[in-house]
C-alpha cells in the first residue's frame, strides 16, 4: 500500500485515493479542428513507461482534489506530488 | 508416563501451573509456560506426524518458527485449525491436538507404503504420471492426490471468533526483541522516537534467554527484562510480543499478526483472538535474528533429529531433554554449547565434529568437562524407524567426500549444527538485494531500497559486542534523524564466549553403495537425489529447480531447506552458490489465518450498507429488498401472499390509474454552483444548456470522451448561478468524480464549484393521474396548474412547515412529481403523502414497479446504458447538438458509429402475448441455425405490461431501426427458452408522451 502526500491534506494511505491515469495528457480545445488520428490518440492511447511516470490522482476519500503524482512504476518510489498547476 | 524428560530444576515455565491437554485423544500434563512441544518432548512424545509425501514417521526437530514438521490440528474453545505449528502454539488447559497426513493413526499409517516404494516417486513424479487420460486428471487422480496428501481438515463451520484489523503509525518499527532489537528499540527511544518493538515469541529476549553470556554482569535474561521493562514504561513506545511482522510491503507498510486470544484461560468476550496491524513506519529495523541450518545425512528425518540449538531451547526455557543418550553432530562451535549444556544437566552426549582437533574457548570447556569429542567425525546414516536408536558414524578422509572407517553406535537423538543462516525475509521483500558473504556462508542484506537496516545476526553478525555496537549506534542515528535529539547511550560491556570459523561441510557423503535417503527440505519431502533428477533433467535455473521438486515452497518457506538446497544445486553445477542465486522470499513470513486477513469485514459489515430516511417505514410495510450498491431500496411491499410479479403489477397498474409514491432519495444529487455553471453544463452534457430559465428542469445525457453514454438524468436551475443535478444511483459517484476532473484538470478557469448532495436530500416520486390532486392538498398555497407548473417546471413549497423542492419530471411517464425535502424530514414528508394520498387510493411501490413503468414507456436505464450504447442506440440523438462542442463529440463522428446498419433499441413482444422474455436472451433470425448462430442483438430490459397486459421488453438490435415488424426468436441458452418475438418501436405505451404534459 502506497503512501501518497496529498499537496493539499498531507500523508495519507493510498486507501484513500483513487488513481486518475497518465497525468500528462492534455484535452483538445472545445472546438478544436482535430484528425481521427490524433482525436484516437487522446482519447485511447497511453504509454506504458517503466521508471518514472507523472500521473494522476483523486483524493477521494479526502479533499477531492485532483493531483499529479511523479511515480517510479517499478518500484513505486513517490519522487514528488504536485497540484495540477503547479507545472513540473 | 509424565514427564520423564522434564529436568527437576530450571527453564522459564511456572511449575505451579500443570496444565492438562490432549494430543491424539490421550490426556497428558505440562506446565504453563510451555508450547504444545515442549510439552508433548517433556512427555517423551516424538512421533507426531507422517511426511507429505511418503509418510514417513516425524518428529520436532526445531522449537519456534524453523519447524518444518510438527504440523497439527489444534483445537482450542472449540475452534479447529489445521497446520499449527506445535512449536509456536502456547499450551492452554483442554487444548487438543491430532497429528495431521496419516490414516489410521500416526503410529500405524498406511499412506506410509509410499516410503517403501518411494523409488517410483521421484522428482515431478504427479508431473510425469497423472497426464493420461486427461479427462482422469479432474475424476480420479486429483481426488486420490488430494485424498493422500494435504495436511490438516479445514473447518466447514462458520469461524465464531472475532478478529480485529488496527492501524499504526510510528517513526521505528523494530521486528524482533533480541540484542539487537532491545539495543536498537532503547536507543531509539531514549531519543524520543515513536517505537514498535515487535516479538514473534511470548518471552523477549531472542537468544538472551539461551545464550551464556552476561551483559554488563547481568545475565541475557535479566539485561533484557531490564530494558524491556524500561521500553515499556516509556510513553513513546509499544512493545508487543506474541506479534510475528511478516510483510514488507511498498512504502514501510509493514503488516503485523498478534495472537492476543488463543493463550488466554479465560477469554474477555470482546478481546479477538488474533489481530493485524498496519504499521506504516518511517524506518525499519530488523532484527530477526538467524536460524540454525540442519547438516544432512541419511534418514536425517527420523524422529529424534533436532536442530542443536532447538535442543538447548528446550533444556534452557522449557527444562526439558529432547534425549538422555544424544550425539552432537557440528561443523562450528555452537554445537558444544547444546553439549555443555546437557552435560551440566547431567546427560553425557558425544560430539562429532567435522573439524579437525583444535582448540577454542567452548571446544576446552567441553574437554575440561569431560565431554567425549570426536574430530573429523559425521554421522552417516540414522537407524530405527519411529525414534532414533542408533547412528552409523564415520572418519572423514582428507578431502571430506568419504569415510575412512564407519562404526554403529546407540543413542536416542541426534542434534545438529551446520551453522547460522541470517533471517533475511522482511529484508528481500522490501526490495533488498542481497549479496553472498563467504564467511558464514550465508546471504546477508546488501544496500536499502527502502528505510530499512539489518541488525545483528539477521545482517550476519555473530558476536553479541558488535550486535550491541551496532545496535545502539543504528538506533541512535536513525532516531535521531527523525527527532533532532541525541542522548547519549553507554554500550554496555559483554562476556561471551569466542568462536573458531566453522566447517563448509554440509552433508554427509554416501558410503559406496548406500542409497539412504537424505532430506533437504522436511516439510515438503524433497531429499538430494530428487534435486539432482531434477537437475539431470535439465533444470538450471533456481526458480525452475524450487519449481519442479517444491523444494522451499512449504509452509516453513524453506527457513532450513534453503542454503542446502542451494549448497547441493551448486555442488552438481560445479558453481558457487552465489552464482546459483536465491529464490525469491514472499511474505507471509509465517501462515496467517483467513479470518485474520479478512478482520471485521465481514458478513453484514463486508460493506456498509446504505439506508433512507423512509427505510423504517419500508421496513414496517413489508418492503422486500433489493440491493442498488450499498443502498437499500424496496423492491416490493408485499401484500398478503403476493410473489414479486403479482406485487409489481399491481403497484404499476396503482400508479397508472391512479397515483404512486416512491423513495428516490438513492438517486445522485450533485449541487453545482458558480458564474460559469450553464457553460460547464453545456461542456457536460450532449444537449443545449445556455439557455435554460431559472425554474426549470432539463433532461440530460452526458458521454465520456469515447462517445459512449455515460449517464443522464435532470438538472434544474434553481437560480442564475445554482443548478440542482440528478444522476442514476448507480453512477452517482462516478459522476461526481467525472465533473471534478473536467472543473479541476481540464478546465479550471471555469468559475464553478460542485458537492454531492445525495445524503442531504429526502425524495419521493409521486406519479399517476391523480398525482396533481395530491400535490395540490400537500401544497394548499402553490397554484400546481398546468399552466403555472408545467412539464419540466420547477418551484419551491412549504410542505406542513418544512421547505420543499418541487420538480415536475417523470421517470414513469405518467404525470408526475419529485419532492424534495431536507433528510431530517424525508420520513415526515412520506407519512404525509401516504396519509394525504389515501383519498387518491395511493400506493408506494418498489423498484420492480418503477422499471416496469420506464420499460414500457421506452425510457432507457442501466440495462441498456450499458457502456456500450452511443446515444443513437438508445434514441437520444435528438438531445445531441448540432452546434456546440461537448465532452466526447469527437468520437460521435466515428466511422463504426455512423453505418447505416448500427444497432438502435427496440420493443419486443413475444408472438403469444403470454411467455415472458428473459432478460440476456440473444435475438437471432432462426432458432434452429446451425451454430455459430449469428446473434443480431440482445435483450436488455422486460417487463410484463400493465398497460396493454402481455409481456414487453426492450432490446438492443443491430440495423434496429429497418427491423420493426420483422419476427425474430429470443434464445437464452441460460433458461432454455427460445421464443418467437414481433420487433416494434420502443415506446409501447403514450407514444406521443401526452401524460407527462397533461
Amino acid at each position: 500500500m502506497l503512501n501518497i502526500k496529498c499537496p493539499y491534506c498531507g500523508d495519507r494511505s493510498q486507501k484513500e485515493f483513487a488513481y486518475g491515469g497518465d497525468g500528462t495528457i492534455t484535452r483538445p480545445k472545445l472546438n478544436q479542428e482535430i484528425s481521427d488520428e490524433e482525436w484516437d490518440n487522446f482519447v485511447y492511447l497511453r504509454k506504458s513507461p517503466r521508471g518514472k511516470h507523472i500521473e494522476l490522482w483523486h483524493h477521494i476519500a479526502g479533499c477531492r482534489q485532483w493531483f499529479k503524482v511523479e511515480r517510479d512504476t517499478t518500484t513505486h518510489e513517490i519522487f514528488r506530488t504536485f497540484k495540477p498547476e503547479e507545472e513540473f | 508416563m509424565s514427564q520423564n524428560f522434564r529436568l527437576n530444576t530450571g527453564g522459564l515455565i511456572n511449575r505451579d501451573k500443570p496444565i492438562e491437554f490432549r494430543f491424539n485423544g490421550k490426556k497428558y500434563i505440562g506446565y504453563e509456560g510451555d508450547t504444545l512441544a515442549s510439552a508433548l518432548l517433556a512427555n517423551g512424545i516424538h512421533l507426531i506426524g507422517r511426511s507429505f509425501k511418503y509418510h514417513r514417521p516425524r518428529g520436532f526437530f526445531g522449537a519456534g518458527v524453523d519447524e518444518p514438521n510438527a504440523k497439527m490440528q489444534v483445537e482450542i474453545n472449540g475452534c479447529s485449525e489445521p497446520n499449527i505449528n506445535a512449536t509456536e502454539i502456547e499450551l492452554v488447559n483442554n487444548l487438543s491436538a491430532t497429528s495431521q497426513n496419516c490414516w489410521p493413526s500416526v503410529n500405524f499409517d498406511i499412506g506410509a507404503i509410499n516410503n517403501f516404494l518411494n523409488r517410483f516417486f521421484p522428482a515431478g513424479f504427479y508431473y510425469k504420471t497423472f497426464m493420461w487420460p486427461k479427462s482422469f486428471w479432474y475424476r480420479v487422480y486429483e481426488p486420490f492426490i488430494r485424498k493422500a496428501a494435504g495436511l490438516g481438515i479445514a473447518s466447514l463451520e462458520k469461524d465464531k471468533e472475532r478478529y480485529e484489523h488496527k492501524y499504526e503509525y510510528c517513526d521505528l518499527l523494530v521486528t524482533g526483541s533480541g540484542p539487537a532489537g532491545l539495543a536498537s528499540a532503547y536507543a531509539a527511544a531514549k531519543n524520543g522516537a515513536k517505537v514498535i518493538l515487535a516479538e514473534d515469541k511470548p518471552r523477549y529476549g531472542g537468544t538472551l534467554l539461551t545464550d551464556d553470556v552476561t551483559i554488563d554482569n547481568l545475565s541475557g535474561k535479566d539485561w533484557s527484562e531490564k530494558i524491556i521493562s524500561e521500553l515499556k514504561e516509556m510513553p513513546n513506545v509499544i512493545v508487543k510480543n506474541r506479534s510475528q511482522v511478516f510483510g514488507y510491503y511498498d512504502h514501510n507498510m509493514m503488516v503485523m499478526f498478534e495472537r492476543t486470544g488463543d493463550h488466554l484461560e479465560k477469554k474477555p468476550k470482546y478481546t479477538p483472538r488474533q489481530r493485524l496491524w498496519y504499521i506504516r513506519a518511517k524506518e525499519v529495523l530488523l532484527s530477526t535474528g538467524s536460524i540454525e541450518r540442519p547438516i544432512v545425512f541419511g534418514n536425517n528425518d527420523t524422529p529424534g533429529v533436532f536442530l542443536s540449538a532447538a535442543a538447548k531451547e528446550y533444556m534452557k526455557v522449557f527444562g526439558v531433554l529432547i534425549g538422555k543418550k544424544p550425539i552432537i553432530f557440528t561443523n562450528n562451535d555452537s554445537g558444544y554449547e547444546t553439549a555443555i549444556e546437557f552435560k551440566k544437566n547431567g546427560v553425557n552426549p558425544i560430539v562429532l565434529d567435522t573439524r579437525e582437533d583444535q582448540n577454542s574457548e567452548l571446544i576446552n570447556e567441553a574437554k575440561d568437562l569431560d565431554i567425549k569429542i570426536k574430530f573429523s567425525y559425521a554421522v552417516i546414516v540414522a537407524h530405527g524407524y519411529k525414534k532414533v536408536k542408533s547412528a552409523t558414524i564415520g572418519k572423514l578422509n582428507k578431502e571430506k567426500i568419504d569415510f575412512e572407517n564407519t562404526e554403529q553406535i546407540d543413542c536416542d537423538s541426534i542434534c545438529v549444527s551446520g551453522f547460522w543462516t541470517p533471517t533475511v525475509h522482511l529484508a528481500s521483500q522490501s526490495g533488498n538485494k542481497l549479496k553472498f558473504n563467504d564467511s558464514i556462508d550465508a546471504f546477508v542484506p546488501d544496500k536499502s531500497k527502502q528505510n530499512e537496516h539489518s541488525l545483528g545476526a539477521a545482517n550476519g553478525t555473530f558476536t553479541l559486542q558488535d550486535t550491541l555496537k551496532n545496535s545502539f549506534n543504528t538506533g541512535s542515528e536513525v532516531s535521531k534523524s527523525i527527532t533532532k535529539k541525541d542522548e547519549k547511550i553507554q554500550i554496555p560491556n559483554t562476556n561471551e564466549r569466542k568462536y573458531t570459523a566453522h566447517d563448509k561441510f554440509w552433508c554427509s557423503p554416501l558410503p559406496k553403495g548406500k542409497n539412504y535417503k537424505r532430506f533437504v527440505d522436511f516439510q515438503n519431502d524433497v531429499a538430494v537425489s530428487d534435486i539432482e533428477v531434477a537437475l539431470r533433467e535439465g533444470y538450471r535455473s533456481i526458480e525452475h529447480v524450487k519449481r519442479y521438486t517444491t523444494l522451499g515452497m512449504a509452509t516453513d518457506q524453506g527457513r532450513t531447506s534453503n542454503l542446502n538446497g542451494l549448497q547441493l544445486v551448486a555442488n552438481v553445477e560445479k558453481k558457487i552458490v552465489p552464482q546459483v542465486g536465491h529464490t525469491t522470499f514472499r511474505p507471509p513470513f509465517t501462515p496467517v489465518t483467513i479470518g485474520t486477513i479478512v478482520g471485521r469485514e465481514i458478513g453484514k459489515e463486508y460493506m456498509s450498507t446504505r439506508k433512507t430516511p423512509m427505510h423504517h417505514w419500508h421496513e414496517k410495510n413489508n418492503a422486500v429488498w433489493v440491493d442498488a450498491g450499498a443502498w437499500k431500496r424496496p423492491r416490493y411491499y408485499k401484500r398478503g401472499n403476493e410473489n414479486l410479479f403479482e406485487a409489481s403489477k399491481r403497484e404499476a397498474k396503482n400508479v397508472r390509474d391512479h397515483v404512486g409514491v416512491c423513495d428516490v432519495t438513492t438517486l445522485g444529487k450533485i449541487d453545482i454552483k458558480g458564474p460559469d455553471a450553464a457553460e460547464f453544463l453545456n461542456r457536460v452534457y450532449t444537449n443545449a444548456w445556455l439557455k435554460l430559465p431559472v425554474g426549470k428542469a432539463r433532461y440530460g445525457v452526458m458521454l465520456r470522451e469515447d462517445g459512449i453514454v455515460m449517464d443522464d438524468g435532470t438538472t434544474t436551475r434553481i437560480s442564475e448561478n445554482h443548478y440542482h443535478m440528478t444522476t442514476t444511483t448507480a453512477q452517482a459517484a462516478n459522476v461526481l468524480s467525472h465533473l471534478e476532473y473536467y472543473l479541476q484538470i481540464v478546465w479550471p478557469e471555469l468559475n464553478v464549484n460542485v458537492v454531492s448532495t445525495t445524503e442531504q436530500w429526502a425524495g419521493a416520486a409521486i406519479a399517476g393521474p391523480k398525482s396533481r390532486d395530491l400535490l395540490a392538498k400537500l401544497f394548499p398555497k402553490i397554484d400546481v396548474s398546468n399552466e403555472a407548473l408545467p412539464f419540466m417546471g420547477y418551484v419551491e413549497g412549504d410542505l406542513f412547515g418544512v421547505k420543499a423542492r418541487i420538480f415536475r419530471i417523470s421517470f414513469s411517464g405518467e404525470l408526475a412529481y419529485e419532492i424534495n425535502v431536507e433528510s431530517d424530514f424525508g420520513l415526515f414528508m412520506w407519512e404525509k403523502i401516504i396519509d394525504i394520498g389515501e383519498e387518491f387510493n395511493i400506493q408506494p411501490y418498489g423498484t420492480e414497479a418503477l422499471s416496469t413503468l420506464r420499460i414500457e414507456m421506452g425510457h432507457v436505464a442501466g440495462p441498456e446504458l450499458d457502456g456500450r450504447t452511443i446515444p443513437y442506440d438508445v434514441s437520444l440523438e435528438g438531445l445531441v447538438s448540432k452546434k456546440k462542442d461537448f465532452i466526447g463529440k469527437r468520437s460521435l463522428a466515428k466511422e463504426a458509429f455512423n453505418k447505416a446498419d448500427r444497432q438502435k433499441i427496440v420493443g419486443l413482444v413475444p408472438l403469444d402475448r403470454k411467455s415472458s422474455i428473459p432478460e440476456g436472451s440473444h435475438l437471432v433470425e432462426n432458432k434452429n441455425a446451425k451454430l455459430p448462430n449469428l446473434k443480431l442483438g440482445h435483450v436488455s430490459s422486460s417487463c410484463w405490461s400493465v398497460e396493454n397486459n402481455n409481456p414487453f421488453s426492450l432490446a438492443i438490435l443491430k440495423d434496429g431501426k429497418n427491423m420493426i415488424g420483422k419476427k425474430l426468436f429470443a434464445v437464452s441458452p441460460l433458461k432454455n427458452t427460445s421464443i418467437e418475438v414481433e420487433v416494434m418501436s420502443s415506446h409501447y405505451v403514450d407514444h406521443e408522451g401526452k401524460r407527462v404534459r397533461s
